[in-house]
């Protein structure tokens, strides 16, 4: 068998392709959201509202509902619980997602237990990018849709709330405001792709490849089309070793994310070696923004 | 200059009040969100249009205080301000607003031309992209401020003393009125003073209002025609002869 016939095997199947589309749609919104979420320090946030749709997602398993419209309400009112937790300053915001985060999981888990198979739902922990059917993929490409464009139209207030919401709020844009919507769009975002690495795994698409690309580049529109890059070629990479290596999809996507960051890391390691130290300026130079 | 189409704050098309002063503080009190203490106590003061005032004090003495408060960022506790006969917020673009360094995220990957650009925002508004004559504005104020060779620069690669002329050009970008400048002089070094110097000079000539935070007393009568001296929260009578701006006493 030939390199060409090797990669285009796996795609004869149409669940394959389902799941190639499905992957390179949630590597596009994730890494693209991902950019702010980890130069605005959100990490945290975004690994917790994967964790708290897992209750949205039961109650919807349970009644037969839709599962995305499940997530997507848990994950929305998270976004907006936590906001309002922490907006007086009297419970810190990562207090405020600890406390979210572990109690809508431990739900969710509560609900789980009271299910007696429970087969289905350990794909929505794990992920299952195999099994994307054909509308789930419609609802991704909405979200991705919706999500690139709405980071692009605000993406100057956006990026000033991130570095400066001083000013922000000087000029009369509400940072706060801005916070909000980036918080909605990450719970839509986390939503989609729940499907392809699942709840556990979901924040490595988020945060994996934009801090990867914020040690290969100090240009922010770098940065995006960086981290878009790494996350879809880890979709692709881990589609592969699901097919031939018959392991679980979900992990071996993250893991090519995990690997690929450790290549960024050296590359970053190597260029900050040969930096000349004779000017200070220099050294911050490389410092990655994280 | 042209109005934006979907301005950040209803409060754009605020008119000035003809014959209103630049600033009117007037018995305010101040308090951080959560704190009982306040941090400025029943002061009051007037700052005629195109006047030049320094806010002299102490560390922790109320200048940031006064600023914010100004500015619309800290909500006001008793007392009023108007800022061309508007309450603050009244006119967003009339203001700029020169943050302490330590506000900025200074390694967010942006370049030193486009954080002077975010001081042309406040004209565009929502969904409205920097047109030339926004472009051509910024390089003229990064010129002005000595900063055109480094224009290209990931802010967190500028000293201290570039920095701090990076926010002014900011602040110059907007083309407000009235500039409240916060240390603009802290830590900075010769060159850089003499650079801001030249732009406070500058500013006289246009007609613009500037009142300016300073430890730097040295300064004060070339760079300023009055100065207002805070000590924990109030203003305090100063020496005599040491301002020529109009001035309500408590």
């Amino acid at each position: 068998m030939n390199v060409i016939e090797w990669l285009m095997a796996p795609f004869r199947y149409s669940f394959m392709q389902t799941a190639l589309a499905a992957a390179v749609l949630v590597g596009l919104s994730c890494a693209s959201i991902g950019v702010y979420v980890v130069l605005r320090r959100m990490a945290f946030i975004g690994d917790a509202l994967a964790h708290t749709v897992l209750p949205g997602l039961v109650i919807a398993y349970l009644n037969q509902w839709n599962l995305f419209g499940g997530a997507l309400v848990a994950g929305v009112v998270t976004a907006l619980g936590i906001g309002w937790l922490s907006r007086r300053e009297a419970i810190r915001e990562d207090t405020a997602i600890g406390i979210m985060f572990t109690g809508m999981f431990a739900l969710g888990i509560l609900l789980i237990s009271t299910v007696r198979s429970f087969r289905d739902l350990t794909h929505i922990l794990f992920g299952n990018v195999l099994g994307v059917t054909v509308n789930e993929l419609v609802l991704i490409a909405g979200i991705t849709l919706v999500t690139l464009i709405l980071l692009a139209l605000f993406h100057k207030e956006l990026e000033l709330t991130s570095f400066d919401p001083t000013h922000a709020e000087v000029i009369g844009v509400r940072a706060n405001g801005m916070r909000y919507l980036l918080l909605v769009l990450l719970a839509f975002t986390v939503v989609s792709s729940i499907q392809v690495v699942g709840v556990v795994m979901t924040s490595a698409l988020l945060i994996t490849p934009a801090a990867a690309a914020a040690l290969l580049t100090q240009r922010l529109s770098r940065m995006f089309v960086i981290a878009v890059v790494i996350a879809i070629l880890s979709g692709i990479v881990g589609l592969y070793a699901s097919f031939y290596a018959d392991v679980s999809s979900g992990a071996a996507i993250v893991l090519t994310a995990t690997a690929l960051f450790g290549a960024a890391w050296i590359i970053h390691s190597v260029r900050r070696a040969r930096q000349p130290e004779d000017e200070e300026i220099d050294e911050t130079q490389m410092e990655p923004v994280l | 200059m042209s109005e934006p189409m979907l301005p950040y704050s209803g409060g754009y098309h605020h008119d000035p009040i003809p014959g209103a002063p630049a600033l009117v503080v007037e018995r305010l009190s101040v308090a951080y969100p959560g704190t009982k203490r306040l941090a400025l106590r029943d002061v009051s003061l007037i700052v005629p249009v195109g006047a030049r005032v320094a806010l002299v004090g102490a560390n922790g003495a109320g200048k940031s205080t006064l600023l914010k408060a100004v500015a619309k960022l800290l909500p006001i506790r008793s007392g009023a301000i108007y800022i061309y006969g508007n309450a603050p917020g009244g006119c967003h673009h009339r203001v700029a607003y020169l943050p302490q360094r330590g506000d900025i995220d200074w390694r967010f990957p942006i370049t030193l031309r486009r954080l002077v650009l975010t001081g042309r925002y406040v004209h565009l508004g929502w969904l409205n992209r920097p047109s030339q004559h926004d472009k051509s504005i910024v390089e003229a104020v990064i010129d002005q401020l000595h900063l055109s060779d480094l224009a290209e620069r990931q802010i967190a690669q500028l000293s201290g003393g570039q920095q701090q002329r990076a926010l002014l050009a900011r602040a110059l970008a907007q083309e407000a009125d009235l500039l409240l400048l916060d240390e603009p002089l802290n830590a900075v070094d010769a060159d850089t003073r003499a650079i801001i110097s030249a732009v406070l000079a500058n500013l006289r000539g246009q007609g613009k209002t500037v009142i300016a935070a300073t430890h730097d007393l040295g300064r004060l009568e070339t760079d300023f025609d009055s100065a207002v001296y805070l000590a924990d929260g109030r203003e305090i009578i100063a020496p005599p002869g040491a301002f020529v701006g109009e001035k309500v006493s408590v």
